[in-house]
């Protein structure tokens, strides 16, 4: 997961630490259209960092100017400490790896890696030796004297990785590295996918619209909409501590409960909902003043349901009604309605049904509850 | 049901137009080989016209001269129209564009006529005004067919450069080749296809054509159309239909096997582009 | 000694450095430039020329036209601009009946050829895809042989000893031959015959990137194969109606060979009577200006064409 760097390591913790990547209030027009809108951000070495968000939310466009296929609008990008703009693609020390792999189809596999070392006037055995190194490392020796149509999904992705590596560029960018892939090719060529940058320790950047994804990879996630960033951390903060109602929505499932903060203390804060009426007891202090309308954000599978009431007080239960049951296999996922508003809880399965009949039916009566920690409280 | 009639009708037509299309050919071909002179009428079989073809030295020259302009032309075109194909769709926007787009497409639908009258009143201004060209006749006609036919070849080229994924121009260029080392190393060995398919065009275009070359040709300068346009006027000529068998046929083999590679040629490449391009 | 072949070394690779620097930056200008070129020379300036020389007036000498720009005695530069041509064209109602008989001809024949010519690329896009090809090929081929011989193979058929005489006297139909060639419906048979291709290819360009699968969500609606047709089909494929239909209408106009070979004397088209006043004629000003004329007719489709074709190329 995202233990390829440890805690200690984390260098966007780090005030002295210096990016590797810096956009610096970077925009994109075409036309009438903005698609990135002044954003800011700072990549670290060694970092893999995701760019995440649905299609046209501006993400390809930001790795386009990291590649110099396009040039920022307004605003500078620095790689390695060097202005890059105006440097033509040809001339940054970034590699692609291309959604649709871009191999040349009337080269072999050889010569395909080939191209960027000759590009670098390198000698023919220096040439020859980092072509045979690199695609070992991907276990493509065999098909090196085939061409792009000859290979397989996976292997052709090998082979856009190899050649974009071969070149030790100082930034990896992969736009949709595993979006051609079927899904249980995906999942390996994830982990094959960080060994490696584990192993390089050089920087990726990865755009992606796939959370799965995103989650699994990266050291920290850029969360994109409308060419901006909506949020900015490791993917736990990001799951955990969602900054809005859109991030929350986004990244995974949430309830949403609007509500008036009641009490706000150093330690926790009580909200109270409307709709359904309910207390919320939250462990998390807020800056924020009592009274002042926010919402509660709470996820599917932290809530527990059972048919009895097991809640020691008033605050973080819910009554209702089941109004739905999905069965997964190894979780179920319930709808229940609580006053008017329908909850979605997921539920693992750990026991077998007892004589066929599920632990919860449609149309029972059942209470909901959930720890302190388990919500967070969104301003926006 | 509607569904099997309306079928019905659509075989029917295509039937009656593909025979709509290939009768005429093929009386073409049956009276070439009829012994009596007056073509619609059968006199027995016999290849005797073939034989007065090949005798006749009139019809060897103006073949040479024709083959001679439509190779020549065939090459010029493919080059100057590849480029304007390049320039038009891989160079964005530039001074003279919209003029360069409108010249370049214009000669596809301008009627013959004009474009003869005005290629030749150009040869005699420019003969006036720097003595060149001196005569009319192979040189004129070859300019008179390159800027024609490379409007064609143009259009077969933006067509495919417009189909053609852009990304591995741009993954040749992350890789670290300047645009022109692009060019060279991708997008011209990608363009390939297409511009053998232009220079085929080009040739049978040049080859063809009867209304420009008779403007802007010259004494002594007679190119097969001509030369053929000259005798039919005056009415039918077994000998016509001899030559005509001959270039049906040739052609036809010609078009049967570049049809044959270049379908599996594009059969080929649209497979490798699929797999490495289209994949999702 | 030394010194000095050093420095010559070093002023040579110089100079190639630099030739090879100002080609390489310098590339995409020269690959612009040289057709640009070529079209400006060989394409525009003719034009220029023409509309030139149709207005100045006709006399006997080489080249046989006034020029346009002359220096009268006192040294001041006159412009003579003659429109007496294209009065002339204007006051002889032959002029005037032949262009509007060219644009009848040529309409006629387009409608000819997209009533053909739809059907069959219909057909051919609908078909499997082995038959589609053979039929695709089917139709370019006789766009590749000549298309002189074409014209010439119908003369065969339409004379009056001709093939289809012969063979309705021979089953008894007629007794007397019916004369079809040197007239306008021999020239409407030969555009047709070699025009609809042009028709067929780019309404086949157009309905192979149609989604069928509407026609069956309009089947599947409730709407009768007629009513989809109307409905769906034809305003899908409007576009490739329409550039068929420039692509036949504005050469059919200025066509020559057709209605000289098969219309004879008999059928006035506005390319014939250019031609004839240009070489029998040796009229180069009133040639001119019948060609002139002739653009102005056609200038309208011509644009037509530009704009849906450009509208084509930045569709995809």
């Amino acid at each position: 997961m995202s233990e390829a760097i440890n805690y200690q390591d984390r260098p966007w913790m780090d005030p002295d630490a210096e990016p590797f990547i810096k956009v610096q209030s970077v925009s994109k027009f075409f036309g009438d259209f903005t698609a990135v809108d002044s954003v800011d951000l700072e990549i670290y070495k060694g970092e893999l960092f995701s760019l995440l968000g649905g299609s046209g939310c501006g993400k390809t466009t930001l790795l386009r100017m990291l590649a110099g296929f396009e040039n920022p609008s307004t605003g500078n990008i620095f790689i390695d400490g060097v202005n890059m703009n105006g440097v033509p693609p040809y001339e940054r020390p970034v590699n692609m790896m291309f959604q649709s792999y871009a191999l040349f189809p009337h080269m072999t596999v050889e010569s395909n890696v080939a191209y960027g070392l000759k590009r670098d006037n390198l000698g023919a055995s220096d040439i020859a030796q980092k072509v045979e190194e690199v695609l070992e490392m991907v276990e493509l020796t065999r098909f090196r004297k085939r061409k792009p149509h000859q290979l397989s999904g996976g292997q052709k992705q090998r082979v856009a990785l190899a050649r974009a590596l071969v070149k030790q560029p100082k930034v990896l960018l992969l736009d949709e590295p595993l979006g051609a892939l079927d899904k249980r090719l995906r999942e390996q060529a994830q982990f094959e996918l960080m060994n490696l940058q584990d192993q390089l320790g050089v920087t990726f950047v990865v755009v992606t619209h796939d959370q799965e994804e995103a989650m699994t990879l990266s050291t920290r996630i850029a969360i994109m909409d409308n060419g901006r960033f909506m949020q900015i951390g490791t993917p736990t903060e990001i799951y955990e501590f969602p900054e809005s109602r859109l991030v929350a929505n986004f990244i995974g499932n949430a309830n949403m409960f609007e509500g008036r903060i009641i009490e706000n203390g150093p330690d926790h804060v009580i909200v109270q909902s409307k709709q359904p009426e309910c207390l919320f007891y939250i462990d998390h202090g807020l800056s924020i003043q009592e009274g002042s309308k926010v919402w509660v954000a709470l996820r599917p599978e932290k809530i527990t349901v059972t048919k009895e009431s097991t809640a020691s007080g008033s605050n973080n239960t819910l009554k209702g009604m089941v109004h739905g049951i999905g069965y997964l296999g190894g979780h179920s996922t319930y709808r229940v309605k609580a006053g008017d508003t329908l909850i979605e809880i997921t539920s693992p399965n750990q026991s077998r049904p007892k004589d066929g009949n599920p632990p919860i039916d449609w149309d029972e009566e059942v209470h909901l509850s959930w720890e302190a920690s388990s919500s967070v409280v969104l301003t926006r | 049901m509607s569904n099997g009639k309306r079928s019905y009708f659509l075989i029917t037509t295509t039937c009656f137009g593909i025979a709509f299309l290939y009768i005429p050919m093929l009386m073409l071909i049956i009276y070439s080989f009829n012994e009596s002179r007056i073509v619609p009428v059968w006199g027995g079989f016999s290849t005797k016209w073939y034989g007065v073809l090949f005798e006749s030295e009139e019809i060897w020259e103006a073949l040479t001269l024709s083959f001679k302009i439509a190779t020549v032309n065939a090459c010029f075109a493919t080059v100057l129209g590849t480029l304007a194909g390049l320039a038009l769709v891989r160079f964005g926007r530039f001074k003279g564009r919209t003029l360069f787009n409108g010249m370049i497409s214009a000669p596809l639908v301008m009627p013959e006529v004009i474009t003869g009258l005005s290629l030749l009143l150009l040869f005699i201004t420019l003969k006036e005004f720097i003595g060149w060209p001196d005569q009319r006749g192979f040189t004129t006609i070859t300019i008179a067919h390159i800027t024609f036919s490379m409007a064609y070849v143009a259009v077969i080229i933006q067509s495919r450069l417009s189909g053609m994924a852009q990304d591995l121009e741009e993954a040749a260029q992350d890789l670290g080749a300047k645009p022109l080392r692009v060019l060279i190393d991708i997008t011209l060995p990608l363009l390939a296809p297409g511009m053998v398919a232009g220079w085929l065009l080009a040739f049978t275009l040049s080859l063809d054509d009867l209304v420009i070359a008779s403007f802007v040709t010259g004494p002594g300068a007679v190119t097969l159309p001509i030369l053929i346009y000259s005798r039919v006027r005056l009415g039918l000529r077994p000998d016509i239909n001899a030559l005509a068998t001959i270039i049906i046929l040739v052609v036809a083999i010609g078009v049967l096997i570049a049809a044959w590679i270049m379908f599996r040629q594009q059969r080929q490449r649209e497979l490798e582009l699929k797999m490495t391009s289209e994949e999702v | 000694m030394n010194d000095v072949a050093e420095t010559t070394e070093v002023v040579q690779s110089g100079l190639g450095q630099r030739i090879l620097r100002s080609l390489q930056t310098n590339w995409k200008r020269l690959i612009i430039l040289v057709p640009f070129l070529w079209l400006l020379i060989f394409f525009l300036a003719p034009f220029f020329i023409v509309t030139k020389i149709s207005v100045s007036e006709a006399v006997i000498q080489s080249p046989p036209f006034t020029p346009m720009i002359a220096w009268a005695e006192d040294g001041a530069m006159q412009i003579r601009l003659v429109f007496d041509n294209f009065a002339y064209l204007w006051d002889d109602p032959l002029y005037a009946k032949t262009y509007l008989n060219s644009v009848m001809i040529a309409g006629f024949s387009t409608i000819l050829c997209l009533l053909l010519g739809y059907p069959m690329a219909y057909a051919i896009v609908r078909s499997s895809h082995t038959a589609k090809h053979i039929l695709l090929m089917l139709v370019i081929l006789p766009f590749w042989t000549s298309f002189l011989l074409r014209v010439y193979a119908w003369m065969g058929l339409l004379a009056d000893q001709g093939t289809i005489n012969n063979l309705l006297i021979a089953l008894g139909i007629i007794d007397q031959p019916i004369q079809m060639l040197y007239t306008t419906f021999a020239v409407y048979v030969g555009i047709v015959y070699t025009y609809v291709p042009f028709m067929i290819l780019p309404l086949y360009a157009n309905m192979e990137k149609l989604d069928w699968t509407l026609l069956e969500a309009a089947a599947d609606l409730g709407a009768r194969p007629m009513t989809t047709f109307l409905t769906i089909t034809l305003p899908m494929t409007l576009p490739g109606i329409i550039a068929g239909s420039l692509l036949v209408f504005i050469p059919a106009t200025g066509e020559y060979v057709i209605p000289d070979l098969l219309g004879g004397g008999n059928v006035l088209m506005i390319g014939r009577i250019l031609y004839n006043e240009f070489n029998a004629n040796v009229d180069w000003p009133v040639a001119s200006a019948v060609a002139i004329a002739l653009l102005v007719v056609l200038v309208v489709p011509m644009m037509l064409y530009q704009h849906f074709q450009s509208k084509a190329d930045g569709a995809t």
